[in-house]
């Protein structure tokens, strides 16, 4: 028998109402704005536009607020959005290179054209919480120097590729397959796998990525550079003829260099996994190039046995937006499928209960 | 010095990047002595697709999508001007779009070169020093330690 049942709309409403009333908090304390969002809590807007997919710091932020600082529903909410809005073109591929740099720092060669700057960075403190952030505090404005003479700033990667010691980026411009257009079908390309990573999860590509160090899918790392700063996006415009630069955002980019390969033909070098992410996100741009480089584990013919290698594991899983609605849909109503199971545990139980019947008990072993 | 598309591009390259407030103020004041303009197409937002490349020089993949707002508006006397920004600013987009027009025009393209263009390039200027400079105060300048007799 089949029971529908309806019900539940005034809890449902009642309880989106608590939900305002408890998102607000006490009216005492005065509401937080998009733009104190934006500004003071750039790092989570950051996280929320990269693994949205959607760059948009003002809509980030109405997301945050919205989901009461819960980041993976604020990056649900943006995934949401991002399905109402037509896509009116491609852009052209960012430069990183001509990137106006925040920070840059290579962990492999001390004095890197263009220098290490630590820019806005945690690096360095203790880690200790700050009594003044309990106030409001005034903040000394940071310092300045000038600037050397228009001094480039080269990707470290192209230095060590001018001596053959890396491998070497292989320049494209096919097609790129776009995972939010196509279904998935394995073995996918190196550009979906990075698709993927750019918009997975930040807490699951940090754990991958930590597992390739402590030795599954070893990959010997070192940070050839990361770097954090603004680049103009250039869109072609059909109707002039030519690509306009529409505007610049902020990215994080991380060339982690692993141990070399070589083969028959090819002396060894060093190999190269990447990262690229919206906002100003280290941890999750080393993450990325980390799982970039196990994943290309068949390219360099190694074995593939551990998680962070088998990319149909780790791009089926990595995104949390997904992940969420399969995991949290265990709580909606079951009512039906567990009265299923329920009745068929009884079935089974009745037939072990009768089997036993049948057959006269054993008498107990003395 | 520029021809006439390179021109086109650094103008509209200017306003794109520029703040929309500013701008706003700027045209504020310019818009009732300018030819009107009709819209043709928007302001209307949408995305484009940001697309970078493996290894920062490799194959091309797609990194995610951005907001933007694009216009096409047309002058009584038939100049199409166009725009496109980063972000969901419908007011800035007409205004770049308005401004493109008007720049087809030969007694306005000085109007907008100096009453726009070149403060707005002046401003992102202004602001990449700073930036660069704040960043340049964090320059690590190592130093050897000597030890010993040799």
């Amino acid at each position: 028998m089949y029971v529908a049942v309806k019900g539940g709309e005034a809890a449902i409403s009642n309880a989106h109402r608590l939900m305002a009333d408890r998102r607000r908090g006490d009216r005492n304390v005065p509401a937080l704005s998009v733009e104190q969002i934006v500004n003071q809590l750039s790092l989570g807007v950051d996280r929320v536009m990269a693994e949205g997919s959607l760059y948009d710091p003002e809509l980030a932020a109405m997301a945050v607020r919205q989901a009461r600082g819960d980041l993976i529903e604020a990056i649900f909410l943006l995934r949401a959005y991002r399905t109402t809005l037509p896509r009116f073109s491609n852009a052209c591929p960012i430069n990183t290179s001509r990137m106006r740099i925040e920070r840059r720092v290579s962990a492999t060669f001390k004095d890197i054209p263009g220098g290490q700057l630590l820019g806005p960075t945690f690096d360095y403190t203790h880690r200790l919480i700050d009594p003044s952030m309990a106030g409001d505090e005034a903040v000394t404005p940071p310092v300045k120097r000038e600037r050397p003479t228009e001094e480039s700033c080269p990707r470290v990667t192209d230095l060590l590729d001018g001596q053959g010691l890396i491998e070497a980026d292989v320049p494209s411009n096919d097609k790129p397959g776009d995972l939010t257009r196509e279904a998935i079908a394995y073995p996918v390309g190196r550009e979906v796998r990075l698709q993927a990573l750019t918009r997975g999860d930040e807490g699951f590509l940090l754990a991958l990525g930590y597992s390739t160090q402590r030795g599954y899918g070893r990959t010997h790392p070192f940070v050839g550079e990361i770097r954090i700063g603004m680049v103009d996006v250039e869109v072609d415009v059909p109707e002039l003829g030519f690509a306009v630069c529409i505007g610049a955002i902020r990215v994080t980019e991380c060339q982690m260099v692993s141990q070399f390969k070589g083969s028959a033909d090819k002396p060894p070098r060093f190999t190269r996994g990447y990262g690229l992410v919206f906002g100003q996100s280290e941890r999750k741009a080393m993450a990325m190039s980390l799982v970039d480089r196990a994943m290309r584990a068949d390219e360099f013919n190694e074995q593939r046995l551990a998680p962070a290698q088998d990319e149909e594991f780790v791009l089926e899983h990595c995104d949390n937006v997904q992940a969420t609605g399969f995991v949290e849909h265990l709580k909606l109503p079951h009512y039906v499928d567990f009265q299923a199971e329920l009745e068929l545990l009884r079935t089974l139980r009745r037939e072990a209960e009768m089997a036993s019947a049948d057959t006269p008990m054993n008498e107990p072993a003395e | 010095m520029h021809s006439p598309d390179e021109a086109r591009k650094r103008r509209l390259d200017a306003l794109a990047s520029g703040d929309p407030t500013t701008l706003a103020e700027r045209y504020a004041a310019l818009e009732p002595s300018a030819p009107a303009a009709t819209p043709i197409r928007g302001p209307e937002i949408g995305m484009v697709m940001l697309r970078g490349r493996a290894g920062g020089g490799g194959a091309v993949f797609n990194l995610g999508e951005a907001t933007v707002t694009r216009a096409t508006v047309k002058l009584a006397t038939g100049e199409v001007g166009h725009a496109i920004v980063l972000g969901r600013h419908l007011q800035k987009a007409g205004i770049v779009a308005h401004l493109d027009a008007l720049a087809q025009l030969p007694d306005w393209v000085q109007v907008i070169e100096t009453g726009f263009v070149t403060p707005a390039l002046a401003e992102q200027d202004a602001a990449r020093i700073r930036q660069a400079e704040e960043t340049e105060a964090t320059r690590v300048d190592f130093f050897t330690m000597v030890r010993g007799e040799d």
